[in-house]
């Protein structure tokens, strides 16, 4: 047997059929006769739900069937004996759609031979196409639960009522299992394929149970408790409860016990058989432990998320894996993630010992497992794994040599993989590079938090060590980080600079400041610059200074031209392109930034233009350099002058004030006016509108101007010295709205986009009369976060929030679904070296991937932008 | 000719090709169909595939075993070439 063929095999079919009970027989080592396990000595019970023919669990005991020991053996199935046959609950179904196909006398098909025959026609030809029989199948149920008198022995058929959870009930009177049995077993091999049964492989009478399979031992451990008392598995209690049944029904059956009694031990039997299979039957009251918890049966232990399938088969515990809360550090490269020292200790990688590192990998050894770059296992030639420890460290540092393998813990540069679920993209996992540092959280830069989704509001992520050569060069070619700055979901890049990234470029650059010698050093000193240019200026003393635009300019690559609008454009009908008054018009020419400012469409992830540039023009390489570069300077820009909020900056004058409650009490006269109109029937409805959806539409309308309008005017009153005001035009956070809503008016709550309308019977609250259509009616809120909502507005407020949280939640569910079934249908699809997407047969999908073939990371959003620069270069012309 | 909905209505009275979601449909020639053959290294089962009671399939009048090309207008790619198989 130690030569195993190493073709593989090609599953032909798979048949599903029911088991028999000699088929049971034939397969059980033993008859399991006593319902106990172990006896007073601790050793497992002959014959009992312990006997070691099925199969040991305890180390140092061999199986007496195969004779192997605890972990090496299998497992085998014993048998109990039924003392009378019991219904099994999973085919209940097909037990009663056979009951009722079949004649109560002489257990025919109830249908025509005519009829037959064309029915089995039909079955052979789906089969011959490999179509589902399912369909005729029914068919027949139906068919034949038609006929009221059997056309073979003439007798008049009973309705079959089927009771909750496994009685048959014929015309009042119990159909005992014994009986259901006797009908089937008398059904012919014929009829038995018309009902969808393979005769060979599945005979109805066999979903009769009258033995049972005990399943092994090693499907049911028991464990031993700390107190030495050993706790047995919940099947093993149940298996226990059946055999005891058993019993005292054997006994009383052979007492000649009443007719009532047998039938009540029955029905008991039948409980605990059914629950041994189910313990969530609805009609069956759940078998439960002594604590009160419901046993886990064989379904319980198959279904759900954490059954079989879901929880064991298809996911995996996975080794080589650590999780912990993530943290930012801006001064890690985005290609890199900081891993704590006391995970680094643990993780290890496979090292095989060469001439060239035998002297540094017995160092690893000599400083143990408990000293970081150490080295917690080797392993000989042989294969044997052996534990570094404190005593055998000298030892085996001495014994190393070439052919060993090592197995070093996590240092600094190994490639490990980063991930954060939900993985919806293939930007969710990417390679990292390990940089331990104390403390117990994953650093990683926050320009990479986009493409993860990940915050740092508890955040957790895994990360998983690559083990093989293979898997680590891979890796470092595919999925590090710098090769997924651009997306390929729209060719842009999604890692980018976030948050405090924009709005220190955006102080830095914005104005003409002026920047000593040590402050330009201070603000570029981890980015590798060697020299400051020329300065933009001297001060009255003679010192040098420069400006934030200058200092921007030392990080980007040499030989860059970008000119484009910046966020804060404010997209004027003649764009004056370099001259913008605004400052809004970034142009870089020859790696120099000359004017504009850089905000979020010049490195914001999603929109960053300048890092999409680079990265399609110098490389993913030079593209990483400059997020990492922008990021650190970036923050020290933002350090030079803080940037701060607090109720204080949400402060408007008096006058300003006015003018909001003036804008306000217009609209609401403005709505008043509309109601009046309204009520008196002088409104004209707007076209394919009615009155009632015109008077809302218009109300709407006039209550929206007034929010926007006093927007306008918190716009006035708070500038660009304005924090928050900083951070919403530079596309940073926020935005202007949710700045008004702040300091001015919060405005109109919705419900699915119309104005708040149900609660009590014509008005909204008790507050208001009926039929109220005003604008604090149904839901406006005038007041800002700022002045605080009144009761009636606070609580439109929480109907409109509310709403928006219920959303999220379906949206979510929704979306995962149908990426779920997205996924599980394109899984196979595969784009060839030939631009051809096929499945895994070789049969096509696509003739050309997309059927451009066009790889949107590597494109210019379709455009030929590098023709045009080359044509503009070459003639000085310039085109679009 | 060609009959698809029973009652008879015929179905030469209007050309499902003046609709203009419906891309060109035409049989391949034995010369081409073995160039497309080389050019993807496939086999003929390689392709998609069209049912025969397709109506476009209909209307062209493609039988069983033939690869009809599909000429579909693409808003990157202004025109791409698509090849489908007939089958029963």
């Amino acid at each position: 047997m130690d030569t195993i063929p190493s073709i593989p095999k090609r599953i032909s079919a798979i048949q599903f059929g029911l088991i028999s009970p000699r088929e049971v027989r034939k397969m059980s080592v033993t008859n399991i006769i006593a319902a106990d396990t172990y006896d007073d000595d601790g050793y497992p019970i002959d014959m009992g739900l312990m006997d070691l023919r099925l199969g040991v669990i305890d180390p140092g005991l061999k199986c007496k069937t195969c004779g192997s020991r605890a972990g090496e053996c299998p497992g085998h199935f014993g048998h109990i004996e039924l003392v009378a046959p019991v219904v099994h609950v999973g085919f209940n179904k097909t037990i009663r759609k056979t009951l009722r196909s079949i004649c109560r006398n002489c257990s025919a098909l109830l249908l025509e031979p005519s009829q037959k025959k064309d029915f089995l026609a039909q079955l052979s030809k789906l089969h011959e196409m490999g179509h589902l029989p399912d369909p005729v199948i029914n068919e027949v149920f139906k068919e034949a639960r038609k006929t009221k008198v059997c056309p073979h022995c003439g007798t008049e058929q009973l309705e079959i009522k089927f009771e909750k959870p496994t009685e048959y009930v014929e015309d009042g009177h119990k159909l005992t299992p014994t009986e259901i049995r006797d009908r089937f077993e008398n059904i012919s091999d014929d009829d038995v394929k018309v009902l969808g049964m393979d005769p060979s492989s599945a005979r109805p009478e066999w979903m009769i149970l009258t033995v049972l399979p005990v399943p092994p031992v090693t499907v049911r451990p028991s464990i031993t408790l700390e107190s030495g008392q050993r706790s047995e598995d919940d099947l093993t209690h149940k298996l226990v409860d059946i055999i005891r049944i058993n019993q005292r029904f054997q006994e009383n059956r052979d007492a000649g016990a009443p007719q009532l009694i047998i039938e009540d031990l029955w029905e008991l039997l039948q409980y605990h058989v059914t629950t041994f299979f189910d313990n969530e039957v609805s009609g069956v009251p759940p078998a439960r432990h002594r604590s009160g918890r419901p046993l886990k049966t064989l379904t319980q232990r198959l279904k759900g998320k954490e059954g079989r399938f879901r929880g064991s088969l298809s996911g995996k515990r996975v080794n080589f894996s650590a999780r912990t809360v993530v943290s930012p550090d801006p001064n890690l490269s985005i290609n890199e993630v900081g891993v704590p020292e006391a995970i680094a200790i643990q993780m290890t990688i496979p090292e095989r010992v060469i001439d060239r590192n035998t002297e540094l990998l017995k160092m690893y050894i000599l400083r143990g497992s408990d000293v970081h770059p150490g080295a917690n296992y080797v392993i000989r030639p042989d294969g044997r794994r052996i534990k570094i420890t404190e005593n055998n460290k000298e030892e085996l540092a001495e014994k190393v040599e070439k052919g060993w393998i090592v197995e070093r813990q996590l240092m600094d540069g190994d490639t490990v993989l980063f991930n954060r679920q939900p993985s919806l993209h293939k930007m969710s996992i990417m390679a990292h590079q390990v940089k331990v540092l104390p403390n117990k959280t994953f650093r990683l830069n926050p320009a990479v938090c986009p493409p993860y989704n990940a915050d740092f509001d508890g955040d957790e992520m895994n990360m998983h060590v690559l083990q093989t050569e293979e898997s680590r060069a891979e890796a470092s070619i595919l999925m590090q980080v710098q090769e997924n700055i651009l997306s390929p979901r729209f060719g842009g890049p999604i890692i980018g600079g976030i948050h405090d990234h924009i709005s220190g470029m955006f102080l830095l650059t914005r104005n003409e400041n002026c920047i000593t010698k040590n402050e330009a050093l201070e603000l570029l000193r981890k980015a590798e610059i060697r020299e400051l240019p020329e300065p933009a200026g001297y001060k009255d003393n003679g010192d040098p200074y420069w400006n934030g635009k200058q200092i921007f300019s030392q990080i980007l690559p040499e030989g860059l031209n970008v000119e484009f609008p910046a966020e804060v454009c404010f997209k004027c009908e003649t764009c004056k392109k370099e001259d913008c008054e605004y400052n809004a018009y970034v142009v870089i020419r020859n790696g120099e930034m000359v004017k504009g400012t850089i905000d979020e469409k010049a490195i914001g992830a999603f929109k960053g233009i300048i890092v999409d540039k680079i990265v399609k023009k110098y490389g993913t390489e030079a593209g990483a350099k400059f997020i990492d570069d922008f990021t650190r300077l970036a923050v020290r820009g933002i350090m030079k002058t803080g940037l701060s909020f607090g109720t204080g900056d949400e402060d408007i004058s008096e006058t300003a004030k006015k003018n909001i409650k003036q804008v306000l009490d217009d609209a609401e006269i403005g709505v008043q006016e509309l109601i009046r109109t309204y009520e008196a029937k002088e409104l004209e409805p707007l076209p394919g509108r009615t009155l009632d959806e015109t008077i809302e539409m218009k109300i709407m309308q006039t209550l929206g101007k007034a929010r926007d309008e006093t927007g306008r005017i918190v716009g006035n009153q708070l500038g660009l010295e304005n924090s928050a005001v900083i951070m919403a035009k530079s596309g940073a956070r926020g935005s202007m709205l949710n700045l008004t809503q702040m300091a001015a008016c919060v405005g109109q709550q919705s419900v699915r986009g119309e104005r708040i309308r149900r609660g009590y019977a014509g008005r909204t609250l008790p507050h208001f009369d009926k039929g109220d259509l005003g604008a604090d009616a149904r839901g406006f809120v005038k007041s800002s976060y700022k002045s605080g909502l009144s009761p009636t507005e606070y609580f439109f407020h929480a109907i409109g929030g509310r709403e928006g949280l219920v959303d999220t939640a379906v949206r979510t569910s929704q979306s995962g679904y149908l990426q779920r079934r997205l996924v599980n249908a394109l899984q196979d699809l595969e784009v060839q070296y030939d631009g051809t997407v096929r499945e895994t047969r070789g049969v096509i999908v696509q003739f050309r991937y997309g059927e451009d073939g066009i790889d949107s990371t590597k494109s210019d959003y379709s455009k030929p932008d590098n023709i045009h620069k080359i044509v503009e270069a070459v003639t000085g012309r310039k085109v679009n | 000719m060609c009959t698809l909905f029973e009652g008879g209505e015929n179905l030469n009275k209007f050309n499902l090709f003046d609709n203009e979601l419906i891309p060109k449909h035409e049989i391949l020639g034995e010369d081409e169909l073995k160039s497309v053959l080389k050019r993807y290294k496939i086999e003929r089962e390689q392709f998609p595939k069209i049912k025969i009671n397709d109506p476009v399939i209909q209307q062209i009048g493609a039988s069983v075993g033939d690869v009809v090309k599909i000429t579909r207008k693409s808003q990157t790619a202004k025109e791409a070439l698509y090849y489908r198989l007939v089958i029963e």
